[in-house]
Parts: structure tokens; sequence; C-alpha cells
């Protein structure tokens, strides 16, 4: 509360004494509790982090098994889920924020991807499992993974979106009208370059929520023993040099493959989940980093 | 065609499509609707709704089923309990700390913080509850088992606290300043400040917070499932391994049912509970935050 004009003297009291010093404590202490989280996994899971597991495929022998299926996996499906979700989390914000017209429909759509973002990704790996996997028979492959994941993170792509549209200035808009652009050109030209770096900002971050995300990836039982590389003949020789139908291979992900690990008896696969969360953790924290970058970056430019 | 209405007709089709994205948010909701609702009736045309609601036992697999889903619910409250006994207080005083203590420049520190704690994927909580907490909790309480909602409760809990923290600090920060002021110069002090004049005044968005955290708590399946047991049972003892709702789902899927079974449908069913709960706490939760947002802005 520093932003106020004056100093505060407080009487000496015990709780005015008191209640900083525990407001302090407890936040050090989740502080804390996140350290003693990191030593616990990077010890046990250091040691075993060596090239040949992240080069191995699956197998029975912990000491033999590897996570190469596994990040494969996981790049293919943030990559799919890249060209599904971002384009129409972007355009559902760019419609609300700059079309919708105030009313009681407009309303509840905006209640409704609220509460959609906080629906249980459990829900959404059902919804994945009766209607990719059964009803329109993907099955359990690269495709259907990655479209159950893209319905979780839309809403959440949707509302950090909006935010960045709504931190545009006005001003920028009502010029724009001045020199004669439409309300599309204005939106190309101005509006989305001014919001980039906030509507980013909000797509790594709901990316590396998708990235961890087990819940849903179980549900639509997405393998754990994957021992070829999904989606591998994408290119072809001949003519249309790609082949669309690697995206229906099966496919595992790292916290599939982590909870696989986890929930069996033998002490050194609990030692291989360690070692691949480490990954796991890298990989969020290095996304969430570029996040906080991005963002205070793009606060700077906008005062 | 005159260049002005070709302009207006691209106009147009660039706002249908923009509208058609944006009403996609609806067709998910009908779809998660229409999916739960239509395996979840096919399942109560096998068993009645009453018994489902009062039979003690979860046991779909057995050979003699039985499809009571009262010891999930209990395992469910119990874990969410045991969370945001954790997660509120530390949340809310934290947010209080943020908001009306912290200076700018611990603020700027501890919020990243806090992010940090929100970003890490629930399958890493859920592996520190097993292999660290649980040990931990065992070498003070014997009688834990190796499997309990201990354990994964208070994970939770500490996976909850952040987004507690940053939601009822975001209200906390919206009360105008005027307020304060008013307070300090009738003579109150800090914490009478705080706790009388601007925790009252931000109350539905502190609730807001505090709703979401039980959603989420309600929701969350790898933790428990990692570290609970997977083991239904109509008890509210936290040292005995229990299962949740949103477990059993999990547990359920990974080991691929066929399409039409009665097993297949306890899914959708136990679904159909999880998601009508939690969507009405998030409902309730935007609406109190809308409310208050509409007061101070």
């Amino acid at each position: 509360m520093s932003k106020l004009p004056f100093r505060v003297r407080s009487p000496y009291r015990v709780e005015e004494r008191l209640f900083p010093l525990l407001g302090f404590a407890v936040i050090f202490s989740s502080g804390l509790m996140f350290c003693v989280l990191l030593t616990d996994i990077v010890r046990d899971g250091l040691p075993r982090l060596d090239w040949q597991f992240l080069t191995s495929f699956p197998s029975r022998k912990p000491q033999k098994a590897g996570i190469l299926a596994a990040i494969v996996g996981t790049l293919w499906v943030m990559g799919l889920i890249g060209l599904i979700a971002i384009p129409l989390g972007i355009c559902a914000a760019t419609y609300l924020e700059e079309y919708a017209p105030r009313n009681k429909w407009m309303n509840a759509i905006e209640l409704n991807i609220a509460n959609l973002a906080g629906v249980p990704s459990i829900i959404y790996g059902l919804l994945g499992l009766a209607l990719f996997v059964r009803t329109l028979h993907l099955g359990r492959s690269l495709i259907a993974g990655a479209m159950t994941l893209s319905l979780l993170v839309i809403p959440i792509i949707i509302l950090s979106s909006r935010e960045a549209l709504r931190a545009v200035p006005q001003s920028i808009r009502e010029a724009s009208y001045a020199l004669g652009a439409s309300r599309w050109e204005t939106i190309r030209d101005q509006v989305w370059p001014a919001a980039l770096p906030g509507i980013l900002t909000g797509i790594i971050l709901a990316l590396s929520r998708a990235i961890g995300e087990t819940a849903p990836l179980v549900a639509i039982g997405a393998l754990t023993y994957v021992n070829f590389l999904p989606g591998s003949d994408l290119f072809s020789a001949q003519f249309p040099w790609f082949n669309l139908k690697c995206l229906l291979d099966p496919f595992s992900a790292l916290p599939i493959q982590i909870f696989n690990w986890l929930s069996r008896p033998q002490k050194a696969f609990l030692t291989n989940a360690a070692a691949a969360i480490l990954v796991l953790l890298a990989l969020t924290f290095i996304m969430n980093s570029m996040a906080i970058v991005l963002r205070n970056r793009a606060r700077k430019s906008m005062r | 065609m005159p260049r002005h209405t070709h302009r207006r007709l691209k106009e147009a089709f660039i706002e249908k499509i923009f509208l058609s994205t944006a009403l996609f948010a609806i067709f998910v909701t009908a779809g998660i609707l229409w999916v739960l609702a239509f395996e979840t009736l096919a399942f109560f045309k096998e068993i009645p709704f009453l018994s489902f609601l009062t039979d003690g036992q979860w046991t779909p697999l057995f050979s003699e089923p039985h499809f009571g889903i009262l010891p999930l619910l209990a395992g469910t409250i119990l874990t969410s309990a045991i969370a945001m006994a954790v997660a509120a207080p530390t949340g809310l005083i934290s947010a209080i700390y943020l908001s009306e203590y912290a200076t700018e420049r611990i603020r700027h520190f501890m919020k990243p913080l806090l992010e940090m704690l929100a970003a890490v994927p629930t399958i890493v909580y859920g592996y520190f509850a097993l292999t660290w907490l649980t040990p931990l909790l065992q070498s003070v309480l014997p009688d834990l088992a190796g499997f309990n909602a201990l354990s994964p409760g208070i994970v939770m809990g500490m996976m909850i606290m952040p987004a507690v923290a940053s939601i009822s600090e975001d209200a906390l920060h919206t009360v105008p300043i005027g307020l304060r002021e008013g307070g300090f110069a009738l003579g109150a002090t800090r914490f009478q400040v705080a706790f009388q004049i601007v925790l009252p005044s931000a109350i539905s968005g502190v609730l807001a917070s505090l709703i979401l955290g039980v959603s989420r708590a309600v929701g969350e399946t790898m933790i428990v499932a990692i570290a609970a047991g997977l083991q239904p049972r109509l008890t509210f003892n936290p040292l005995v391994p229990i299962e949740t709702a949103a477990a059993y789902i999990a547990q359920i899927s990974m080991g691929d049912v066929p399409s039409g079974t009665l097993a297949y449908r306890t899914l959708f069913a136990v679904g159909m509970a999880l998601f009508v709960f939690t969507f009405a706490l998030n409902g309730l939760s935007f609406i109190l935050r809308k409310r208050f947002r509409e007061i101070y802005e």
C-alpha cells in the first residue's frame, strides 16, 4: 500500500506488530515449501537424468527406460494445440472486446467462458473420450489428445487476450477511425499489434498449463508404452510431401509417463519419475519466465 | 461491384467469423452437457437414483457391484476440507499482507514467487505428497497409512493457496484509497483499517476467491489419484486410503473400459455430479467478482 500519500504511525499494539510478521512468515514459508519441493525432486531425479534417459524409449527395466517418446509426444501435442487454440482464442476474444453488443446474450457468453476456464480438467478428458476418441473414432491419437487439451486451453486464452485488448487505449482506435480505417483495419493494424505482448503472455501461460495437464490425457487413455516416435512420417517423398495420417498415431506425453512410473511399486521407477519431473518442470519454468519477461516489457511500453 | 459495398461485405464477413469463434464456448458447454447427460441417463436406467444416493458402497467393478456415490462424496469433501483449511487462512493472510502492509519492493518480489507456485503441474505436487510429505507425517503420526487423505489434502492446499491469495489481493487492491484515508483520519490503526474497513469492503471479491479455491479442490484429480490410494471408503478419517470423485474417473478410464458398459457409464454419472457442482461454484464466484468490480470501477 505504498500509494498512501502519508506515513502511517500506528500506536503500539500486539496485533500491529504481529500481523506483518505473520504475513511475511506465511509467504516466506510458502516460498520455503517451494524450495523444499524443488530440492526433493532434484535430489531424487538429477542423478538419473543423463543422455541415455533422454534418448531411450520406455522399458520394463527402469535403468533402461527413457522419455524420448514422451518428449516427442509432448512437443507434437503442444504444436497442435498452438495451431488449434491460438487462432480460435484470439478471434473469440477480439469479438467479445471489439464487436460484441452489451446485452444479456453477451453476458451469458461471458459467464460461460469464465465458467469453462474453471471446469475440472478431468471433465474435458471425459468430453474428449466420448467425443473424439469414441464418437469420431480418432482413437487415442495425437490429434484426439491435442483437441481435448485445446478445449481446456481456449477459455484461458480468451480471458487473457481480452484483458490485453482491453488495455489498448481507446484513443488509438478513435485515431484510426478518424483516418478512415474500417473496424477490421483498425483491429488488424492498430489494436492487435498494440495488444500483442499481452496476448503472447497469455498464450505462453496457457500452453505452460497444458504441458503439465495429466488428468485429461489419462481420461482419454494416452499410452505409456510407446516404442516409436509418433508423427515421424509427417513428411513423405511423393506429392503432397506430407501426410496427415500420422496425426492418428498413438502417443505418450511427459505427464502421462510420470504418472505411469509413479503408480508402480518399484523404487527405481520413482527415481525415473523424479527425473522426468525435472524435465517437465524445466519446460514449465522456461515458459513462465518468458511470460513474465514479456509482461514486464509490455507494461513498460504501455506507460 | 462498387468499392464500398465490397468493403462492407468484407467487414460483415469478418465479424461473422469472429462471432462464430465466440459462440464456440457455448458449443463446448453444450457438448460437455450432452455427453454427460447422454451416458448419465443410460446409467440411471439401470441403477435407481435413490440407491445411487444412499448406498454406502462404491464397487462398480466387483462381481456383485454397488453404486453408491457416498464414499466418493465423503472422500471429496474430506480432501477438499483439508485443502481449504490450509489454503484459506494462508491465502487470506498473504493477500492482506501484500495489499495492506508490504512495500512495493516486497510485492514486486513476492508476486512472481506465488505465480511460480501456481505454475507447478499438479502431478509434481502429487509426487511431492507421495514421496516427501507422507513419510514426514508418518514419523509424527505412526497410524498414518502410506496412502491417505491428509497428505494430498495439505499439498492440495499448497497448490490452491496462490490462487486464493492472488484473487483476494486483487480485490483488496481495488478498494479505493479514500476509504483507507478516512479510516486513518479517524485515528484507526493499520490493523483496524485492514480488517474493519478494507476487508469488509472487498468481501465479495474475497469470497469469490475462496469459492474458486473450493472448486479447484473438488476438481483436482492427479494429487489425490497418486497419493490418496484409490480406495472408495465411506469415512472421514484422514489417516486411511480414500478415493475422490475425480480420482475415480482417472482410475477407471485409464483401464480403457469399452463404450456402452455400465462401468463406462459410471464415469459420466460421476463426471456429471462433479461438473454440475463445480460449474455452480464457478458461476457464483464469477458473479460475486463481477458485482464487486461494478461497485468500485
